[in-house]
């Protein structure tokens, strides 16, 4: 059943839209938060288990000390503030895959509390995005439905749960209510959601991967009619994992609530889940007091006390954050702001950063990624970094064009080889004899071959009409299966004809 | 038997005297043990499981070792058996919890305090009955039976550790394990005329102990003497990392306190007598055997004097509201998911996950515990927390500077560990709250986190034993087993030896 | 003065997964409201200035090092739970309600 929609620029026109961001970070410790189980993304199922990460009777938690230093860590970059003392809570709900049956979390005295991101828009501008808290949390198993299509719940008739992922630490990054974001509200979601991503990954703390599960977000949407009133009712779309499925939840909601408002209905508190597939949001359940947690203090855990010294001993080691990481490179590299904007959209600084350090040059890497390889992965629908292609392979191929042993067109096929799995760049040009003809003797043959079997285009070419010239290098490089340097053949037929 | 039958009936400290000098081997005194368990279980049913082979395959191993005079750096007590209360997690060995939603579970991990035991070269004999959960004080609500009293089989042992209590009390063991809440070591040690300690709060790993209520709960020795739980309490206590709440300090000196106390002197000692508990409610013969030892502890120096714990009254309701709280959410994990039972929704009811937990949990949990785990959940609600919850916490805020304040006048409290003596079955199991209030007396110490114990101090009207209790400061175990060990030679004295002499033990001579 | 209603009982029941039988609810209630009446005394004392305690011993987190251990084996994790396929837990599904709704 399809939703009433009103259209985007009435509906932020007519209501001001309201957004927060409930952020989740996988973080990417050795072990677990509460014991030393280590922990390795897609290792086999129920293989990665203390009695603590099963929730055996009489086991009990104990706090890793890197997840702190990260949350730290994170608290810092955030402009958070960090409490001396904080403690963790349980929050009490039955799960199948939480093996407790409650979720070890933080509730009235988070690590990280009341900090801000400024995120960068389009037109350069910043926006600063208020922080609630910074907390830390245990993840819980992972399902798989048995009997239901495509893995979704419904008419499934049995699930089956690999508790690997439970007891994994996140620390989960709240936004205050976002407000003044009118009409940017998506735009401004989708910044803050990459600088965050950014950010994490400048820290160490998170692979961040998004299709890997690392890093989700729960969107919250309000409307209210203008922006003194106070705060509507919102809608919680949970567990979003793409950043251009959370600006377009935004969109979405915000062009829902409106529709349902201006008709005089009433927006449900209720959490919601964007669906790839019809691009909508989807209702689920209505919040009730069934989502009553319980909250309480762990028992089995006692104040966690971060000491000033200690944050000193963290703060000693920051890495350079994003932005800065940023301006320092388009330094280096010399791109106009425009060319940087492009760079960052299609989340290339690391891939051009680690291919300028593999020995290309910043233009050339840009070439590449901006390039063909963009064109690749949207056809693929993939990351940049999901494409089977290294930094180094890219650098690779540079130097070979450098050289003048690859022209733009073999390079191109060598790049294909590559993407198609046929090995390194070196292989790739191996295998099929890829290289340009630099046997002038060879290369002279064909030009004469090509002239003699077409004469009329020799006349043209005599009378100064240059245009034909096209015809003679394509025939010449067919002949060498494309290995001839373009320049060099004209640069012989020229000499040929005069 | 009549040779078993001596053996078993020495202390734990003598016992470990004969294995070193060798009168004896571990698998003798583990064997004898096993006789008499085999001889005493009809009537008093204090195990859920025994662990004959492992026993005895440890018991070998350590009178190898021995023999290899490999024994350096073991404590004391190594080669003499023990009997584990089914509340603490046993590698190999069926652990339930006196549960039917755990019924035949094998723990793939020991506790901290089972690794103890093993290193020291004590041979396990097996698992003691106990109220589901540890959640009752009577033993009655064990999904696997009753535990009997040894003094008189018509009546309750205690509990929750009633096994444990009746197994060293009818010679079964000489030793056991035990976890205190509420008093569930102390108070059973007082029905059975044993001897039970709760250390301090973290003083001994709970890592591997079935959480009942995280806050309250402390693993602790049963003997039948002072020095025996001394010895004990230093073989499982000290620091452990896989326990948040463990004390990062060494085991205090508590088998040195007990050997002082053994020499009678108590000048100097300042002994509390705890205004607020007593009184009514306290059965006459009670009240009068603690009198009488509190005049025995005068008799040998001490210096006594009444004392005030305004708010120890309150401590009883707040227990009531904090334990309930903890078990709701330590207990939910028992949902049918990846051990113990699970129960599927009859016809006609969604097959799907939560009525399958709902209906395990119904099937598969005791009366009481049901009962507490709804109570908890009520306790914790939003709505209700800071009425319920929050007022508990504060509670237990003014316990904690009673007892300071107590603990900068005296050196030890005092009081009688029960209201009565041990009851008669069924006596109390229609009222749940006046089971209730035979906690009173043993509760505050789980409140404030603070160290007591329960000794025998002679026998009631009805020929029951009675015990009497003693309260140190936090961390300063030792400081209650100097005037315990004390009290206990001066009425062994009169007794003319242990008060489970006074006993009959028809299956010892059978 | 806290009293229990049989709803109320009804709906702590679902909260807490126990599914109650009508005659479980009917003791239940008279036995908590005499358990709450003891229980509301507590409040008398519990004043604003009191601050609470949570655990009774004062202490400060532990930190462990991140260092792995080693893990129970499949066998060992899964020996209680019933199975069908190699590795995994098998549970009943909750129809209508989606995937990933519950996450925190």
């Amino acid at each position: 059943m399809a939703e009433k929609l009103m259209k985007f620029s009435e509906a932020v026109k007519r209501f001001d839209p309201v957004i927060g961001l409930e952020t989740h970070v996988e973080l990417c410790t050795n072990t677990k938060l509460f014991c030393p189980a280590h922990i390795e993304f897609g290792g086999e199922p129920n293989t990665q288990l203390t009695p603590v990460s099963l929730g055996l009777p009489g086991s009990l938690p104990v706090i890793n000390e890197t997840a702190v230093d990260f949350a730290i860590k994170l608290g810092l970059a955030l402009h958070c503030e960090i409490a001396e003392w904080s403690q963790f809570a349980r929050k009490n709900y039955f799960y199948p895959d939480m093996p407790r049956d409650y979720q070890i979390s933080q509730y009235d005295k988070p690590t990280n509390g009341n900090g801000y991101l400024d995120v960068e828009l389009d037109d350069g501008s910043i926006f600063r995005v208020p922080i609630e808290r910074a907390h830390i949390e245990d993840d819980a198993g992972k399902n798989t439905h048995v009997g239901g299509a495509d893995g979704r719940i419904e008419g499934a008739d049995h699930s089956l749960v690999d508790y690997n992922r439970a007891g994994v630490p996140l620390i989960e990054i709240v936004t205050k209510p976002i407000e003044g974001a009118g009409e940017r509200a998506a735009e401004i979601a989708g910044a803050y959601m990459r600088t965050l991503r950014d950010i994490v990954r400048a820290l160490g703390i998170s692979h961040a991967r998004m299709e890997q599960g690392n890093m989700r977000a729960d969107v919250n949407v309000s409307l209210r009619n203008k922006p003194t009133d106070p705060l509507g009712t919102r809608s919680e779309t949970k567990n979003v994992n793409s950043f251009r499925g959370i600006e377009k939840t935004i969109v979405y909601e915000i062009r829902r609530q409106a529709a349902l408002l201006s008709d005089g209905g009433e927006v449900l508190q209720e959490t919601r889940h964007w669906d790839e597939a019809s691009q909508t949001t989807a209702g689920g359940r209505l919040k009730t007091d069934a989502d009553d947690y319980r909250y309480f203090p762990d028992p089995d855990l006692v104040m966690l006390h971060i000491t000033k010294e200690h944050i000193e001993r963290i703060a000693k080691d920051m890495p350079e954050m994003p932005r800065e990481r940023r301006n320092r490179l388009q330094g280096e590299w010399k791109f106009s702001d425009l060319e940087m904007r492009d760079v960052i959209n299609a989340d290339a600084l690391d891939l051009i950063e680690d291919t300028v350090k593999a020995g290309a040059t910043a233009s050339g890497a840009k070439k590449w990624w901006l390039g063909e390889l963009s064109r690749e992965a949207n056809a693929k629908g993939v990351s940049l970094e999901e494409l089977p292609i290294t930094p180094a392979d890219v650098a690779e191929v540079e130097k070979l064009i450098a050289s003048g042993k690859l022209n733009d067109k073999l390079a191109k096929k060598t790049v294909s080889g590559v993407l198609a799995g046929e090995g390194t760049p070196d292989e790739v040009v191996k295998k099929h004899g890829y290289e340009v003809v630099q046997d002038t003797g060879a290369l002279e043959a064909a030009v004469d071959k090509a002239l003699a079997d077409n004469p009329d285009i020799v006349e043209k070419l005599k009378s100064g009409n240059m245009k034909p010239m096209g015809a003679i290098i394509g025939a010449v490089m067919r002949a060498t299966k494309g290995q001839a340097d373009a320049k060099a053949v004209s640069g012989l037929v020229m000499k040929k004809l005069h | 038997m009549s040779n078993a039958t001596e053996l078993v009936k020495l202390s734990a400290a003598q016992m470990a005297e004969k294995i070193r000098s060798k009168e004896v081997s571990s698998r003798e005194l583990t064997q004898a043990h096993l006789d008499v368990i085999e001889a005493a279980e009809p009537t008093v049913n204090a195990f859920l499981h025994v662990s004959d082979k492992e026993a005895l395959a440890q018991a070998d191993a350590f009178d190898k070792k021995l023999a290899e005079g490999d024994t350096e750096g073991l404590p004391e007590l190594a080669g003499v058996p023990i009997a584990i209360k089914d509340m603490i997690v046993t590698k190999g060995i069926p652990t339930t919890a006196a549960s039917k939603i755990l019924e035949g579970w094998v723990p793939p991990y020991d506790a901290t305090v089972i690794e103890k035991i093993k290193a020291a070269g004590m041979p396990i004999l097996g698992k003691t009955n106990l109220d589901e959960f540890a959640q009752g004080s009577s033993t009655e609500h064990s999904a696997f039976g009753n535990t009997h009293n040894p003094w008189d089989a018509t009546r309750v042992p205690g509990g929750s550790g009633g096994g444990s209590a009746s197994a060293v009390g009818s010679y079964e063991a000489p030793l056991a394990l035990g976890t205190d809440t509420g008093g569930s070591i102390r108070q059973p040690g007082a029905f059975t005329g044993t001897v039970g300690v709760k250390p301090t709060y973290g003083g001994v790993s709970r890592y591997g102990a079935i959480a009942m209520a995280s806050s309250l709960d402390q693993i602790g020795p049963c003997g039948r003497t002072v020095l025996d739980t001394a010895l004990l309490h230093e073989v499982i206590g000290g620091n452990d990392r896989r326990d948040s709440t463990s004390i990062p300090a060494p085991v205090p000196p508590v088998a040195a306190a007990a050997r002082e106390g053994l020499k009678r002197d108590l000048k100097g000692v300042r002994v509390g007598l705890i205004k607020e508990i007593g009184g009514e409610g306290f059965e006459a013969g009670v009240a009068a055997r603690f009198n009488e030892a509190v005049k025995l502890l005068e008799s040998m120096g001490a210096e006594v004097k009444e004392v005030s714990l305004p708010h120890l009254p309150y401590s009883l309701g707040a227990y009531y509201i904090i334990m309930p709280s903890e078990v709701s959410s330590n207990l939910a994990r028992y949902d049918g998911m990846r051990y113990g039972l699970r129960v599927m929704p009859p016809a006609g009811v969604p097959q799907t996950s939560a009525n399958m937990m709902a209906y395990t949990r119904e099937a598969g949990f005791g009366d009481e515990v049901k009962r507490r785990i709804i109570l908890g959940t009520y306790a914790l609600s939003a709505g209700y927390y800071d009425a319920w919850y929050g007022s508990a916490q504060k509670v237990r805020t003014l316990v904690i500077d009673d007892f300071n304040k107590a603990f900068e006048q005296v050196d030890v409290l005092v009081s009688p560990t029960a209201p009565s003596t041990a009851f008669h079955f069924g006596e109390k199991t229609s009222d749940p709250l006046s089971m209730y209030l035979g906690d009173v007396a043993t509760i505050p110490a789980n409140m404030a986190g603070v160290p007591a114990m329960s000794i025998p101090c002679g026998l009631s009207d009805n020929g029951m034993p009675v015990g009497f209790q003693f309260f140190a400061p936090q961390r300063h175990d030792e400081a209650m087993y100097k005037p315990a060990a004390a009290l206990e030679a001066a009425l062994e004295e009169q007794w003319g030896g242990n008060i489970l002499t006074k006993m009959a033990t028809p299956w010892l001579n059978a | 003065m806290a009293t229990f209603t049989r709803e109320e009982i009804e709906h702590l029941a679902d909260l807490a997964r126990i599914a109650l039988t009508d005659e479980e609810i009917t003791r239940m209630q008279s036995e908590l409201n005499a358990v709450a009446d003891a229980i509301d005394e507590v409040q008398k004392v519990a004043t604003d200035d009191v601050p609470p305690t949570a655990n009774p011993v004062p202490l400060e987190a532990y930190l462990r090092p991140d260092v792995a251990a080693t893990p129970l084996t499949q066998e060992e994790a899964l020996a209680g739970a019933p199975r069908d396929r190699p590795g995994h837990v098998r549970r009943p599904a909750d129809p209508g309600r989606v995937i990933h709704e519950q996450r925190h």
